[in-house]
């Protein structure tokens, strides 16, 4: 029936104008992040200029400035550093723990699982007063050391839950075979199950990595001085001279910590989903 | 098996015959995260709990107890009552609202249409990216001088410069921009959660109803709901936790300001027990997150035990 009516008409554009609206509102704070980084300060403040696009020719004066000016590289490196530390004692924990967890049978495992999730639901804003004296025994305030010991509280139970659906989604029978044929319960974890679950594996250290990287209360509580914090903090707090924001360098340096971070969310979304649900369904 | 075993007297094979019992070597595995969490997340809840009835701060770090003093003379302050109201507010203001935009963000991406993929990767931005980060780009868009809202609804002819709002300086609109600013940073989750509901779907199920003449709000009301309830549920578990005992997105967008308009309960915990070093009175403020907290936490038990069913 090729007859365009006027109701179509009216619902194929507020359809589009539907997916417009959504696209504006995800998309533009970072639109507006790449343009005021790439733009000159004359252009950034003058109220008379269209805020929208380039005035003036665009300009690497921030990120310049961003790089050898200010403690960025040290940021940068700092993240990393916490990122790789929290996630292997994340791993070295989180996977026999999830793993056993999986394959426990009756309520105890069902249980204990739950609890460990559930110490995930406990906010940092609540245990950040006793953990800034624990820090401060451990001799580690103002250390970015204090965020790896702090980070895997968190990120244990995250990964454990997380994983515990990968693991519950393959069949027992494959490591029962493995058992009957010689090898150990824990042999069987190690060359049958690991090696069989690094899709799930690999996303779980996707998101450990990115968790580490969007917290921010701990790295407010503990760290103070600006050679210790990592990026998201630096980037936050540093920039800024008694009143004055250093905007253009903020927005630069969002972008840099933004970019591999909504890289890996969206490459590993789907399987993130699976493994949260997966673990609160089955 | 048994004599085998024993024939060959290695300690290393004893070892083995102890990991080889399934209970031995599960309670090892599950050991060190279990270990690692009580230690530093159990302990420090039950110290956060004595601190807000002892007379600690960093000054005088004693641990006399006092009672219910502490939660007595939050109560009694005019400020702190506030700030309660402000975190229910700021809670369920951005839950509402990300919700409202989970839902219809996730009906537009659910039909098919060119560039549908691209669109997807960019709605999950908002809640991928570091929400400090975002939160400073909200900040410069809300800027009392070069705000580009304001310089829009300017061009646009709907107001005037002289009688521009100052977003974050203006209590009332200091608290809608904060909660606008964690919706926007929730409601990627919310689309994401609805649409992993939604797909998992039978197709016949909603083949069936439409058979029996079942149009397209009783699908939705009758069928579509009641069926991702359950995920549903999840998804806002996690909003109003996050939501509820957030510090960042008030800590750099507005510092609990002006005058206290948007300080919540973890701005106010920080401000009290780490900038001004009154760790008990801190500590209590936290603590009135904990009932909200039990029962969220209660709520999901249940649902999770019907589900089991």
């Amino acid at each position: 029936m090729p007859r365009p009516t006027v109701a179509t008409a009216l619902r194929e554009t507020s359809f589009y104008g539907a997916v417009a609206f959504f696209f504006v509102l995800a998309a533009f704070p970072f639109y507006w992040m790449v343009i005021t980084s790439f733009k000159e300060n004359s252009d950034l403040y003058n109220v008379q200029h269209i805020p929208f696009w380039f005035n003036d020719p665009p300009t690497l004066d921030h990120f310049r400035y961003l790089f050898e000016k200010t403690l960025f590289t040290t940021w940068l490196l700092n993240s990393l550093t916490i990122g790789l530390c929290v996630t292997a004692i994340t791993l070295v924990t989180a996977l026999p723990a999830a793993y056993s967890l999986a394959r426990m049978t009756g309520r105890n495992g069902e249980a204990l699982g739950i609890g460990i999730f559930l110490t995930y639901l406990v906010p940092p804003t609540l245990l950040f007063l006793p953990l800034s004296r624990v820090i401060a025994n451990l001799g580690l305030q103002n250390s970015m050391w204090s965020l790896v010991v702090v980070y895997p509280t968190f990120t244990i139970p995250f990964c454990t839950w997380l994983l515990m659906g990968f693991f519950k989604a393959m069949p027992p029978e494959i490591e029962e075979a493995a058992i009957v044929d010689g090898c150990s319960l824990f042999g069987a974890f190690i060359k049958m199950a690991i090696p069989l679950s690094l899709p799930g594996i690999l996303t779980t250290v996707i998101f450990t990595f990115t968790l580490t990287l969007q917290e921010f209360v701990y790295a407010l509580t503990f760290i103070s001085s600006s050679d210790q914090k990592p990026i998201t903090l630096g980037v936050a707090t540093d920039l800024i001279r008694g009143d004055i924001f250093y905007w253009g360098e903020i927005m630069a340096g969002a972008l840099i910590a933004s970019i591999p971070v909504a890289i890996a969310y969206n490459l590993f979304l789907d399987r993130f989903i699976a493994g949260i649900t997966g673990g609160a369904v089955k | 098996m048994v004599a085998i075993a024993d024939s060959v007297p290695k300690p290393a094979s004893r070892f083995r015959f102890i990991l080889d019992r399934r209970d031995v070597l599960g309670s090892l595995m599950v050991a060190p995260a279990i270990l690692y969490v009580l230690l530093l997340v159990g302990v420090p809840f039950l110290m956060a709990v004595y601190y807000s009835v002892s007379a600690y701060t960093i000054y005088d770090p004693s641990w006399r107890f006092v009672g219910l003093a502490n939660f007595e003379q939050i109560i009694e302050n005019p400020v702190f009552l506030q700030t309660l109201t402000n975190t229910f507010i700021f809670t369920f203001g951005s839950q509402t609202l990300g919700l409202v935009l989970g839902k219809f963000g996730a009906l537009v991406l659910l039909r098919p249409f060119p560039g549908r993929k691209f669109v997807r990767a960019l709605i999950i931005l908002p809640w991928a990216v570091p929400i400090a980060l975002a939160t400073v780009a909200w900040q410069w868009m809300f800027d009392s001088l070069y705000s580009v809202i304001n310089w829009t609804l300017i061009a646009l002819g709907f107001i005037d410069r002289s009688q521009a709002p100052n977003w974050l300086g203006n209590p009332d609109l200091a608290m809608l921009s904060v909660i606008v600013v964690n919706a926007w940073r929730f409601f990627p989750f919310a689309v994401v959660i609805f649409l992993a509901g939604i797909t998992a779907i039978p197709q016949d199920v909603l083949d069936a109803a439409t058979v029996d003449g079942a149009g397209f709000w009783r699908r939705n009301y009758q069928i579509i709901v009641p069926m991702i309830l359950p995920i549903m549920a999840i998804g806002l578990i996690f909003g109003i936790v996050f939501t509820f005992t957030d510090l960042s997105i008030v800590f750099l967008m507005t510092m609990g300001g002006p005058v206290g308009a948007t300080s919540v309960l973890g701005f106010a915990g920080f401000q009290t027990g780490i900038v001004s070093g009154d760790v008990s009175h801190g500590a209590a403020i936290s603590l009135f997150m904990l009932p909200v907290l039990l029962v969220v936490v209660i709520f999901m038990l249940r649902f999770i035990r019907r589900r089991e069913i």
